[in-house]
C-alpha cells in the first residue's frame, strides 16, 4: 500500500513544485522588502515541516524506547534524515532572504539560533546512527525527545523575544493572493516528505530483511 | 637643545596629520534604524540572485537526497537477490 502510493504522491508533489515558480510569480509583491520576500514561499513551508517532522521523531522514539517497537525507530530514523533535509533548506533559503532584508546574512537571535540547535541535534543523531555502533538507536531515540523538546521553544521565540525574525502572526494575516500560494508550496513539500518518507522506510525494512538474512545463514 | 625641539614639533605634526586624515576617512557612526532602500548603492544587493539561489538549492537537496535514497535501495535489494538466490 505504503509503496504503491510512493509514485503517485511523488510524481503529484512535483507537478505542484514545477508550478510553483509561475504561481508565485504571479503573487502581489510585499511593499517593503519587494522580490525578496518570494523566498518566503520555499522557506517557510520547509522550515514548518522541520518543526512537524522533528516533532514526529520524537513521538517514534518515544514509542521505540518506552514502547520497545522496532518499526517505530525505523520511521524515527526516516523522519530524522527528512528533518535534516528541510531543515538544510530552511537554514540556507533562510540567510539569503535575510541578507537582502536585514542587511545580514546571520543574527545570533532566539529564532535564528534555537532553530540551527535544532537543526545541530538532528545532525547529531544521524551522526550518532551512522557511527555510534551497537546501541546507537536507543541513545539517538534520546536526542530526538531532545529535539522535540525543543520545538515550542523554536515556535513561541519570536513572539516572546524581541528578535528581527518575523512572528508567528503574520502567516494567518497574509491577504489571500500570498496566502494561497504559500499553501500550495506546503502541500508541495508536505506530499514530497511523505513519498520520501515512505522511500526511506522501506530501505530499513529492506536492511532488516538483509541483516535477518545474514543471521540465518550464519546459523545454517 | 633647538635641534631637539624642532625634531620633538616635526614629529608632534607628523603624527597628528594621519590621525586627522584617519578621523575625517571614519564614517560617521550610525545611531539610528536606516531602510535599506536608503542605504547606498554599493552596498545593496539585487533581490534576483537570492531568489535564484534559494530555489535552485532546494530543488538540488531533493535531488541529491532522491539519487541517494535510490542508491542506497538498489544496493539494499542487490544484497537481498545474492542471499535469496544463495539460500536457494
Amino acid at each position: 500500500m505504503l509503496r504503491k502510493a510512493v509514485v503517485p504522491v511523488l510524481g503529484l508533489s512535483m507537478v505542484l513544485f514545477v508550478a510553483a515558480p509561475i504561481i508565485i510569480h504571479r503573487a502581489p509583491y510585499e511593499a517593503t522588502m519587494g522580490l525578496v520576500q518570494k523566498i518566503f514561499y520555499f522557506h517557510v513551508p520547509a522550515a514548518i515541516l522541520m518543526l512537524l517532522l522533528a516533532i514526529t521523531c520524537g513521538v517514534l522514539s518515544a514509542v521505540f524506547l518506552f514502547g520497545k517497537k522496532q518499526a517505530a525507530d525505523w520511521w524515527a530514523l526516516a523522519t530524522a534524515e527528512l528533518v535534516v533535509l528541510f531543515g538544510s533548506m530552511a537554514m540556507v533559503t533562510g540567510p539569503l532572504w535575510g541578507r537582502k532584508a536585514w542587511g545580514v546574512w546571520w543574527e545570533w537571535e532566539p529564532r535564528l539560533t534555537s532553530s540551527l540547535m535544532l537543526y545541530m541535534i538532528f545532525v547529531a543523531y544521524l551522526l550518532l546512527r551512522r557511527f555510534g555502533g551497537p546501541g546507537a538507536e536507543k541513545l539517538a531515540a534520546g536526542m530526538a525527545l531532545f529535539g522535540m523538546a525543543n520545538v515550542p521553544f523554536v515556535y513561541i521565540s519570536v513572539n516572546v523575544w524581541r528578535t528581527l525574525h518575523p512572528k508567528t502572526t503574520v502567516i494567518p494575516n497574509l491577504v489571500p493572493p500570498m496566502a494561497w500560494p504559500l499553501w500550495l508550496c506546503f502541500t508541495a513539500f508536505l506530499l514530497l516528505a511523505l513519498a520520501l518518507l515512505a522511500m526511506r522506510v522501506q530501505l530499513e525494512e529492506q536492511r532488516a530483511r538483509v541483516e535477518s538474512l545474514y543471521l540465518a545463514a550464519e546459523e545454517d | 637643545m633647538r635641534l631637539i625641539r624642532a625634531f620633538v614639533i616635526l614629529l608632534a605634526l607628523s603624527g597628528a596629520m594621519p590621525l586627522h586624515s584617519a578621523s575625517a576617512a571614519q564614517p560617521q557612526p550610525q545611531d539610528e534604524f536606516v531602510p535599506l532602500s536608503e542605504i547606498p548603492p554599493e552596498e545593496q544587493l539585487p533581490a534576483a540572485p537570492m531568489v535564484i539561489a534559494a530555489y535552485a538549492f532546494v530543488w538540488v537537496a531533493v535531488l541529491v537526497y532522491v539519487i541517494s535514497l535510490v542508491k542506497r535501495l538498489d544496493r539494499v535489494e542487490a544484497d537481498l537477490r545474492a542471499l535469496e538466490h544463495k539460500d536457494n
